[in-house]
Order: C-alpha cells, then structure tokens, then sequence
C-alpha cells in the first residue's frame, strides 16, 4: 500500500466578512494513509488552512453535521471514501440554503418545514404506568423512517424544494410525518392528515427520487411520501 | 420561569446520538430482574468508588424515565408480548453477579440517536428556546461564588452575550477528545468541565476514563457492547475465546474495564491480528444474518465503512480506544454541584447544576457499566431540572446583580487570540496533548510515566495558552472554536494526568504497575488509602480528597458490601 498521497480539490469559498463573493478554490492536501474519508481529508486541509469552515461532529455517518454537495451530489463527508472520488475533488455548499461561510448554510428553512409537522408522538389517553404496547410487527413499520439523522441532503437535493422551500415541506420532513402517520401510537392521524393536505405541502413532490438516491442512510423519502398520498386517497373515498 | 437552551451544534447532533447499544432499566421483560440487583452491578462495577446514595437513587428511577421516554414516542424494539426489547450488557447480572441479565432497553443499535431524536422532539412539541450553535465561554460567579450564568459566542456572527441567569444547568458532556484515539465526536471537547475548572470548581475523580474495549482498529468509532449482548465473541490470533480465561463467569460480557485490559494483554503477549498484531477480533460470524439485521443494522453499517467488513461473513478487527469520563464536575443525587467548603466537602454551589457525562454524581465510581451512561443523563437531566424548579419555588433562586466585570474573561481570551503573534498552532498543541494523554495515561498505567506525563502536559498546557489562529472573520471562525475548545480539553488533560498520577492504587479504569494485587490490597486496590474521590483545583493544580458516600439513600437498604472483584 502506498502511504503517502496528494488530493486535488476544488472549494467553494466564501466569508462575508472579507469575500465580496463566492469563488472556487484550487487546493491540494497530502494525506497520511489513516486518511480514508472526504472528512479525513478537509480536516487535513484545515490543519493547513484555518479560514477554511465546515461543520462536523461525530464522523461516523449519525449526527448529520457534515453534509454537503461532492462532486455534484449531496452526502456526508464523513462517510464519502477519497479513493472513490474524482480529483479535482470538488465541493460546494448543500445546494438552494442559503450561504453562510463556505460550506456552512442557514439551515433554518429546513428545520422549519421538519417542525411544521409536528414531529413529535401525539396520543393524548393518560399515560399508563409502563409502556405502551406495540407488536414487533407493528414496530417494523417504523423502519426506513425514524433512522433519519436531519442531515438535509434530500430536501436540498430536491428541485421542488429549490423552489418553494417555503411551501414544500421536502423529503426530509414528509419522511418524519410519515414516521408518525406510520406509528399505532399516534392517534393524531386526521390531524396530520389534514396539515399536508395542500398544493404545495405534500403534492409538490413529483417522485424525481433524487432524494432516494443522496440519503446517506438508505432510506427513502419518496416510498414514505407514496404512503401518505395512499392515506390520503383512501381517507377521501 | 423562563428557559434558554444554549448549544454548540444543532440539538440532534450532540454526541448522545451516537449511542449504540441501550439504556439500562429493570424492567425484567425477558429475564427477571430488580433493581437490587441493578444497584449491586454499578457498585460493584464502580470498583466501590460510586457514591451509594446516588447509585441508589439512579437505579430505582431507571424503570420511570424509560417508560417516559417510551410514552414521548422512542421507537424501541419490541418483544413478542410488545414490551420494550431487553438484552444483555456487560457486567450487568442476575443474582448479584450470577449470570447475565438482559436490562438493556434498545432500539436497535441506534438507542442514542432514537432517544436524542425523541427528547429532541418532545421540546419542539413544548416550544423550548434553543439558542442553536452558541458556544458557551466562561461561567460567571459573584464574590460570593454563586453562579450567575455564562458568557457565550453566537458561532454566525462571533457576537460574545452575557445569559444572566437564575439557574445554570451544565448537560455538557465529556472531553474524550483529550485522547489520541477516542470514540467521541470532534465536539466532545469538555466545555462544561473546563469552563467549571476555570471558575474554581473542582473536577471529580478526572483519573478514571472508560477505555471501550471495541472501537474498530485505525478509526476509533465504536462498535456497541450489544454485539457481544447479541453474542458477539472476541478472538486472538489464534481465534481463542480469550475472554474465558480473563473472566470464567461473565466471559466476554465482564465489565468493560476488565476486557479492554485482557484484550491489550493479549496484544502485548503477542497474540494480537493482523500483520501488526496491534488489535482483537470481534467475531459474530456464528449469528443468522437476520439477527444482524434486525438487532445490529448500524454496526454492519459501520463495520463495512469504517472496517471495510462485512461482520456477516468475517469479524471485525477492534481495539480498546477512549470512551467516556467518569469523573467530571462534582454533583449530588439532585443534580446540585457540590464543592467543599468550612470542612464539609459537599456544600451545593448556589445557581449551578450539571448532569450526564460532564457531571460526576458519583454512579459510576472508577468504572461505568455499558448502559448506564444514558441512564444517567436521563435521571440525573430529570433531577437536575426538577431541583431547579422547586429551589425556583422555594426562592432560593433569585436574579443576584451581575459583577462589573462578568465578561472580561471572555473578552480577554478573544483579544488574546485576535492579537496573538508568534503563537502555536491549535492543531499542533492539540496533537502533541491527545499523544501525551495516550501514551502517560492509556489502559495500563506506571508510575514512571505518569510522573513524565504530568511534566510533560504542564508544558502543552504552557503552549496552549499561546495559541495562534489565521482566521480572523467574525462570521463562522471554527479556527477561533477550535481554539476555544483546546482551552477546555487542557484543564480536562492536566486534571486527568494529575489525579491519576496521584493516586497510588489500581481501582476500576485506573490501572498502576506498582499496585500489587494481595489480601490486604485486592486487584491493587488499596482501600485503607484510596477508598476516597479526587478533587483537582485548576489552580495550582492542588489535589483534595473527600470521602466516597457508601450509605445508601434509604435506610432500609443494605449498603453493597467491599468485595475483591471478579467476573
């Protein structure tokens, strides 16, 4: 194996406080062999250069800190192998948020259309004195959903969101309305039901599936988006 | 009352989330269990140095906020009768360490991050105040050493404002980061524990730091103690079940102390994998892949990113890597910081509360059990908000005038780092101290070495206060966070080397060449001497000692004897 190694990168920079606008950056970075990931990687580029700002925190594909557009498509850093990437490398802020410094974007929108669905259980019988009961099976049906780690790669990913990011609550936040929707716990379903049942809220999506393809967890907003429509129809005959 | 919720990174991002394997609770749901037994366990895991009272009141509350945290809608698995799934951990048992027990509440091997989501949740449901990316500065106290609040950085604009509050409570975390090769996320810096250093107050038994016998060779990141729950098995090179010799009854479920050390004496003993014989392996190959699936999705996620294996079809290399603080910011069962004061060792600290990991309550003594971490951060998170409001109500807490002076420490460590010239580079001092960490004060310990390492970080510690950075934007400077963070991993460094250096006995995690293991000291530990915490002073680096709490809470219940401790 060899040990040492030079990666090419492409960066999109930007600091308000002295950039008067975004540029790309030409920068290259040697890498000891321990470096595996893209995040292994940006943190040796930033050992180099300290102006250079990016979110990151756990490193192992679960927080969602460090996502951002590679090559193209959206995806976490900290998962994203080096050896597979094209050189130059090339990265941009996650696409349709707004700028903040570098790769860090105001993610406040995103986070808004998440908390407009209430993403939280709703079951409003006193609370029994232990848990309450759920079959394996119907536990199941929470699979695929509640592993969502909010990193925003879908919904910034996602044309309909680039549009009405005010509108469209996104993947990210359709995928946890169907989490609840899906949960034999949750009596809030009419409710819920009623909160998408919108031109843009839900309808908006129009099955691209870019959001299938990003997800760094493999899930699949799209199929949980398919099922709340299902819902829908089957409420309205 | 009003709440302001300060954090660093956005709420589901704090490391809580990377939690594997459970929470403990003796709920009994496959096994039989009670909390006796659960009570027994951390004690005994502790290595008799966790306060009984706390330990006590920890264990008989674990039942109620799992259910809590159920009714707030925390996915767990489920059992055929859908109750929540159980299974087993390390060093937790039946019958007062007869055979395993399965208490560990889970949702798959993604507990952590389902609780954090859940808790997160719940708080928009309550439409908490979140002050969302503000690093919290400096704790600001009186003359009388009442703590009024904290001095924080809003990350966007690098503004410094003054939270004047009645009540501070630090749920802060560990600062795992001081050492070299650790399982904790790049955040993990000890904020709360070095900002309480600064302030005066002591830090707790700062010697004992949990090293995770699993986290996967090179790259750190765990690997749960639920794949051994689940099964799992460690081999030598030789693929011997070694843990049979190290710990004949509980095997590869002891205590997590006991199997990083028995796995790094297998290394040093030359029976260590691969062509560096450097790590252990961790084989679940025997278990159907629909166990691995259902039970262990995460873990084989990880192991083929981060391993480069399939765990279906061939074990995962894994080696003992930094883990968690056991020691911290002194608390009691309440929640209440605790610093001794006119010869009572455990006077609250008006206005200041902490609990999890950044807080040593003591329950985990000189060694945490798997699981017992969240449970933790669940009661005593609980306890702390809830002495809070009944102080609130009783009046104790008031608005106390703020000191001219409340942001000048702040201020001052900004300018310093504006003006800097000449200075060390963050990242290099950063090195050099999580090198120094691993290798003065790793899995095992001698004297001679910690007498080097403690010379040794009092210089890094020198250096750190000289650190330069490039970045001088007020917009998103992470240069100027990491920076800050450095400070807080140094006092945490200096405390751990210190202590350990210290104390002249093998207790739990801390484990000394020169502690001889005879009738009159078990294991090496020497309880004529040693049974007693630490208190390290910031300033000065002055060492104190207060003794362990070994009553329980109630008087109806038996303290859990002193006993030399096998598995």
């Amino acid at each position: 194996m060899s040990s040492k190694r030079t990666v090419q990168f492409k960066i999109y920079r930007y600091d308000p406080d002295k950039d008067d606008k975004p540029y790309m950056q030409d920068i290259s970075v040697e890498l000891e062999e321990s470096d595996k990931k893209l995040l292994d990687a940006l943190v040796r580029l930033k050992a180099k250069d300290d102006t250079l700002s990016f979110r990151r925190s756990c490193r192992e594909g679960v927080c969602g800190s460090d996502a951002m557009n590679i090559n193209g498509k959206n995806g976490l850093a900290c998962l994203t192998a080096i050896d597979e990437l094209a050189q130059p490398i090339t990265i941009r802020p996650l696409p349709g948020l707004p700028v903040v410094r570098d790769v860090i974007v105001d993610m406040t929108q995103f986070f808004k259309q998440y908390h407009s669905i209430k993403p939280y259980l709703i079951n409003n019988d006193p609370a029994p004195e232990r848990e309450r009961l759920q079959t394996p099976e119907d536990r199941e049906e929470l699979n695929g959903l509640y592993e969502c780690i909010l990193c925003a790669c879908c919904s910034t990913s996602c044309p309909s969101f680039w549009w009405n990011p005010d509108k469209f609550v996104g993947p990210a936040g359709l995928l946890a309305a169907y989490r609840f929707l899906a949960d034999t716990r949750d009596q809030a379903t009419g409710e819920r039901l009623d909160n998408l049942e919108d031109p843009y809220r839900l309808f908006r999506c129009h099955s691209i599936m870019n959001c299938v393809d990003v997800c760094p967890k493999g899930l699949n907003p799209t199929k949980a988006i398919g099922k709340i429509k299902d819902m829908m129809l089957r409420r309205a005959v | 009352m009003r709440t302001a919720v300060l954090t660093k990174v956005f709420p589901t991002r704090s490391h809580t989330v990377a939690a594997q394997g459970g929470v403990a609770a003796s709920l009994g749901n496959s096994t039989e269990d009670n909390w006796h037994w659960h009570m027994y366990d951390t004690v005994k895991g502790s290595d008799w140095l966790g306060d009984q009272d706390a330990i006590e009141f920890m264990v008989k509350k674990a039942n109620e906020v799992v259910v809590e945290l159920e009714h707030f809608g925390m996915p767990f698995d489920r059992t055929d009768n859908g109750k929540i799934y159980q299974r087993p951990f390390g060093g937790h048992s039946q019958n007062y360490g007869q055979t395993p027990v399965s208490r560990s509440c889970a949702a798959a091997d993604r507990t952590g991050h389902a609780m954090l989501h859940a808790l997160y949740q719940r708080n928009v449901r309550a439409n908490t105040q979140f002050f969302v990316e503000w690093m919290a500065m400096d704790l600001i106290r009186n003359a009388d050493g009442d703590v009024l609040g904290v001095t924080a950085m809003e990350m966007e604009t690098g503004e410094v404002s003054i939270f004047h509050a009645k009540a501070t409570i630090f749920a802060t975390g560990g600062a795992g980061r001081i050492y070299y090769s650790s399982t904790n996320a790049f955040i993990n810096t000890g904020d709360g524990v070095g900002m309480a250093a600064r302030a005066g107050i002591p830090l707790e038994d700062m010697e004992f730091w949990q090293f995770h016998p699993t986290g996967v060779a090179g790259a750190g990141v765990l690997i749960t103690e639920g794949v051994r729950g689940e099964g799992g098995i460690l081999r030598n090179a030789s693929g011997e079940r070694f843990m049979e010799r190290y710990a004949p009854n509980l095997k590869d479920l002891a205590s997590r102390d006991v199997v990083s050390r028995s796995m790094v004496t297998e290394i040093n003993e030359g029976r260590g994998c691969g062509s560096d014989k450097d790590h252990v392996l961790l084989d679940i190959t025997h278990l159907s892949p629909e166990t691995i699936n259902k039970r262990l999705p995460g873990i084989r996620e990880i192991s083929i990113q981060f391993a480069g294996v399939d765990p279906i079809k061939a074990p995962i290399p894994v080696v003992p890597t930094c883990h968690y603080q056991m020691g911290g910011i002194p608390t009691n069962y309440k929640g209440q910081v605790v610093v001794p004061k006119d010869g009572n060792p455990n006077v609250p600290v008006a206005g200041f509360y902490a609990a999890g990991e950044c807080a040593c309550a003591s329950v985990h003594g000189a060694n945490r059990l798997g699981t017992n971490s969240l449970l933790d951060l669940l009661v005593f998170g609980k306890a702390a908000g809830e002495t809070v409001v009944s102080d609130f109500k009783s009046g104790q807490l008031t608005l106390k005038p703020l000191p001219e002076n409340a942001a000048d420490v702040s201020l001052a460590r900004i300018a310093r780092l504006e003006s800097q010239t000449n200075g060390e580079d963050v990242h290099e001092v950063r090195l050099e101290m999580q090198r120094t960490m691993q290798k003065h004060a790793g899995v095992f310990r001698f004297a001679d070495i910690l007498k080097e390492g403690v010379t040794k970080i009092l210089e890094v510690a020198e250096r750190a206060k000289k650190t330069q950075i490039k970045d001088k934007s007020k917009v998103w400077n992470t240069a100027r966070t990491e920076a800050l963070e450095l400070d807080n991993l140094i006092e945490v460094a200096k405390a751990t080397m210190i202590s350990a250096e210290a104390r002249k006995e093998s207790r739990g995690a801390h484990v000394r060449d020169d502690a001889i293991d005879c009738a009159e000291t078990p294991n090496g530990r020497d309880d004529k001497n040693w049974l007693k915490h630490t208190l390290w002073f910031s300033e000065g680096n002055r060492l104190d000692y207060k003794p362990v709490n070994l009553q329980p809470l109630s008087p109806e219940v038996e303290p859990i004897a002193l006993a030399k401790r096998t598995y």
